[in-house]
């Protein structure tokens, strides 16, 4: 078995890219899919399995990255994959990485450094799944989990989940004379939640697919080298659930990553780093952000404002902005 | 007997032993690769079994404690589809919990053995054996076994991952036991060498399906409408398989390890020129062979016949055991609302296994020790009387029910 050490050792050396240039050309995640037009999940999908390379088992959460990735006898995967139940991404990385281990001691398969991944959506894995994922980041496997969030359950038809953003339209919550605003809930802080809550846990980072360059595919090695279990929460632009043309998932992800919106760092053995610091930038108004995508058209002023003072409160008075809200929502008492 | 045993290392030795002890020790003798657990009575007993195996360096495993039973389930699946042996457990509204990756561990075909501590399904909360929870995966593609003693346990498990593994099945099964009346009753049992265990298990070997770097495969990707007439059809011949298998694993265990298990399916007692046979599952057979046995002292032609596997269902075997009788009293602990005649589960498929029987009994359903409660040997006395003296249109009997309420008759309760 590859020791906890060994895995140390292989960060500290981390094989990073530098340069897009020395991204593998190899892909392991090819054709056969057929997701939308500019959809940054899938990219999300070959990113994680070109960082992680060919020695990999990999299980995928009932959602759009199931349904539209795995026609039968078409799949795109070219390492081992399987389907998991919607709910089930941490204990089916649980699973491979506790059978792994056991055959490998006892002799049973060839003693080597095989990477466990799940990835899971943000209904699978922000919504059903959090006990599930919470159970794996308890263990002390080596593991993934790739929370891939487009904001909504982009495969039954763009509903909201507990991750879509304030106010944006879904089939669940669409706007009408009655309802303008009918999703009320402020996005879950899904990766600095399962942060705080699990000491076993070394490695936490949010990540865009696209933006800084090379940036989440450094995470996905990192998070795989660091030893035991790791978590990685994407925000993936999705044309056809937020509505815009698929040119700009790009752009979408770098405003939302510029515009502070989603806080862009990593949680190595307990210490932040933001990876793009917005404290230290100007940053863009969310409005940029909000208003080139279709599922905030029925926005007014007072909808673009109230996104504004959230951001603005995130980054000027939390405790850790982006991460730890204790001054935002948390305050101690005196 | 001892020193028989000791020469040709079949046992290592007997030790005084739960139903849930039975099942630990099969899960330690088959190697078992990964266990998870999580807390429900009854079934509980054989996690904390395996965990003391663990922390006193008797037995090699993965153990996890799991976030929920569904975890739980899914845990098992997994690991059992890189190749390890898996083995999980619950009870109730436990297993229930878990019923999403009990239907997907089925169709995806992994063989996970997995222990039903029979409870009452919540609400009311009630502790007691009731067998709607290992029933509810009767359709699924599940094999299903039921035993009845903590030897039984033993055995069962281990022949049970030998049915479930063989290429030619490749399903899940469940182990079902009556909580309480055996996961937590006691009697000696024999446990077997590791070695002869080795004789009769061979190693678990998914083949081609394994998830493994070395063999790039995608497992239940999408195929809809194209494939699953032909995916469910291939599962509906493995099940049909399985019988045969079932027959050899007994045949080999028998000679593996001396033990004498004449029909792999059903055990008969008493059935010989009888007239009236009583069939039920589980620890309902004590008190139904003293019933027997009494009754045939009085000269009465009563045999029973205690059901093992429930899937595959031994539908031949048992029209022909049962079509010999003018009368069959099934014993149905658990319950089927609105189903056939308002009768339970066992009663209507043993009724459909003698619709084409030549000679059809009369088949009366006794509803019975439902959350727990006890079925006692004069219960079964009287579940006799019953079935010879009730009207062919009455057909479901609530046994030991408090309050006659309208529908059906009712066995009076004296205790």
């Amino acid at each position: 078995m590859v020791s906890t050490q060994q895995a140390k050792k292989e960060f500290e050396s981390a094989k990073l890219y530098t340069s897009v240039h020395n991204i593998d050309l190899e892909e392991f995640y090819s054709s056969g899919h057929r997701t939308c037009q500019g959809c940054e999940s899938a990219l999300v999908m070959r990113d994680f399995v070109k960082a992680s390379g060919p020695r990999t088992v990999v299980t995928g959460a009932t959602g759009c990255m199931y349904v539209a990735n795995t026609s039968y006898m078409t799949t795109p995967w070219v390492v081992p994959w399987m389907h998991t139940q919607l709910g089930a991404g941490g204990a089916s990385a649980i699973g491979m990485a506790a059978g792994l281990r056991a055959l490998m001691r006892k002799g049973k398969i060839k003693d080597e450094k095989i990477n466990v991944i799940n990835f899971s959506g943000d209904l699978g894995g922000g919504d059903m799944g959090l006990g599930g994922i919470s159970g794996a980041l308890q263990t002390d496997y080596d593991l993934l989990v790739i929370i891939y969030d487009n904001e909504s359950a982009a495969n039954t038809d763009i509903q909201a989940t507990n991750l879509t953003p304030y106010g944006a339209q879904t089939t669940f919550s669409p706007t009408g004379p009655a309802r303008r605003i009918m999703h009320t809930k402020w996005k879950k802080n899904v990766a600095a939640m399962l942060a705080v809550g699990h000491p076993n846990c070394k490695y936490v980072a949010t990540a865009c697919a696209t933006w800084p360059p090379m940036d989440y595919m450094n995470k996905v090695k990192k998070a795989l080298s660091i030893g035991g279990p790791t978590l990685i929460h994407t925000l993936d632009p999705c044309p056809k659930g937020w509505d815009y043309h698929p040119r700009y998932s790009g752009e979408l992800g770098q405003l939302a990553i510029k515009s502070g919106l989603f806080p862009l760092y990593e949680i190595i053995k307990g210490e932040v780093r933001y990876t793009y610091d917005a404290r230290k930038q100007k940053r863009v108004p969310v409005r940029e952000y909000l208003e080139k995508q279709g599922r905030f058209t029925h926005f007014i002023d007072e909808d673009y404002e109230l996104f504004q003072s959230k951001v603005d409160e995130m980054w000027n008075d939390w405790e850790i902005p982006g991460v730890a809200p204790l001054r935002g929502i948390l305050k101690l008492s005196q | 007997m001892a020193a028989a045993m000791k020469q040709n290392k079949v046992y290592e030795r007997e030790e005084l032993a739960s139903g849930t002890d039975g099942v630990a020790q099969a899960v330690r003798l088959a190697d078992v690769d990964v266990f998870a657990a999580y807390p429900i009575r009854p079934y509980t007993g054989v996690m904390d079994r395996l965990a003391k195996f663990i922390a006193d360096g008797k037995f090699d495993a993965e153990y996890i404690i799991a976030d929920g039973e569904h975890s739980q389930f899914e845990i098992g699946k997994h690991a059992s589809s890189v190749g390890a042996r898996a083995f999980v457990g619950s009870s109730g509204t436990g297993w229930l919990y878990a019923m999403e990756a009990l239907a997907t561990t089925a169709t995806d075909r992994l063989p996970v053995v997995a222990l039903v501590g029979n409870r009452a399904l919540d609400d009311p909360g009630a502790f007691g054996v009731e067998h709607n929870d290992a029933m509810l995966v009767r359709d699924l593609g599940w094999l299903v076994v039921w035993v009845s003693t903590a030897q039984e346990a033993l055995d069962t498990t281990l022949i049970a991952y030998r049915v479930a593994e063989d290429p030619s099945v490749f399903m899940p099964c469940a182990v079902a036991m009556d909580g309480g009346y055996l996961t937590h009753s006691e009697h000696i049992i024999r446990v077997p060498t590791k070695e002869s265990v080795s004789k009769f298990l061979p190693r678990y070997n998914l083949g081609k399906r394994v998830m493994h770097p070395d063999n790039p495969v995608s497992i239940a990707p999408q195929i809809n409408e194209d494939w699953c007439m032909e995916i469910r059809r291939q599962n509906w011949e493995a099940a049909k398989r399985a019988k045969e298998v079932i027959r050899k694993a007994y045949k080999e265990f028998n000679s593996v390890f001396g033990s004498n298990y004449t029909n792999p399916f059903f055990d008969e007692h008493m059935t010989s020129g009888a007239e009236t046979i009583v069939i039920g599952m589980g620890t309902v057979s004590s008190a139904a062979k003293v019933a027997v046995n009494r009754l045939r002292e009085k000269g009465e032609k009563v045999g029973y016949i205690k059901l093992r596997w429930f899937r595959p269902f031994p539908t031949e075997e048992l029209r022909k055991a049962l079509s010999r009788a003018k009368r069959v009293a099934v014993i149905d602990r658990d319950f089927a609302h609105g189903g056939p005649d308002d009768g339970g589960v066992l009663y209507n498929e043993v009724r459909s296994a003698l619709f084409d029987a030549k000679n059809k009994p009369k088949v009366v359903d006794f509803i019975a020790g439902l959350g727990g409660r006890e079925i006692s040997i004069e219960d079964v006395m009287e579940v006799v009387s019953v079935t010879k003296k009730c009207k062919a249109d009455e057909r479901v009997h609530w046994v030991g029910l408090r309050e006659r309420k309208t529908g059906g008759t009712h066995v009076s309760m004296k205790r």
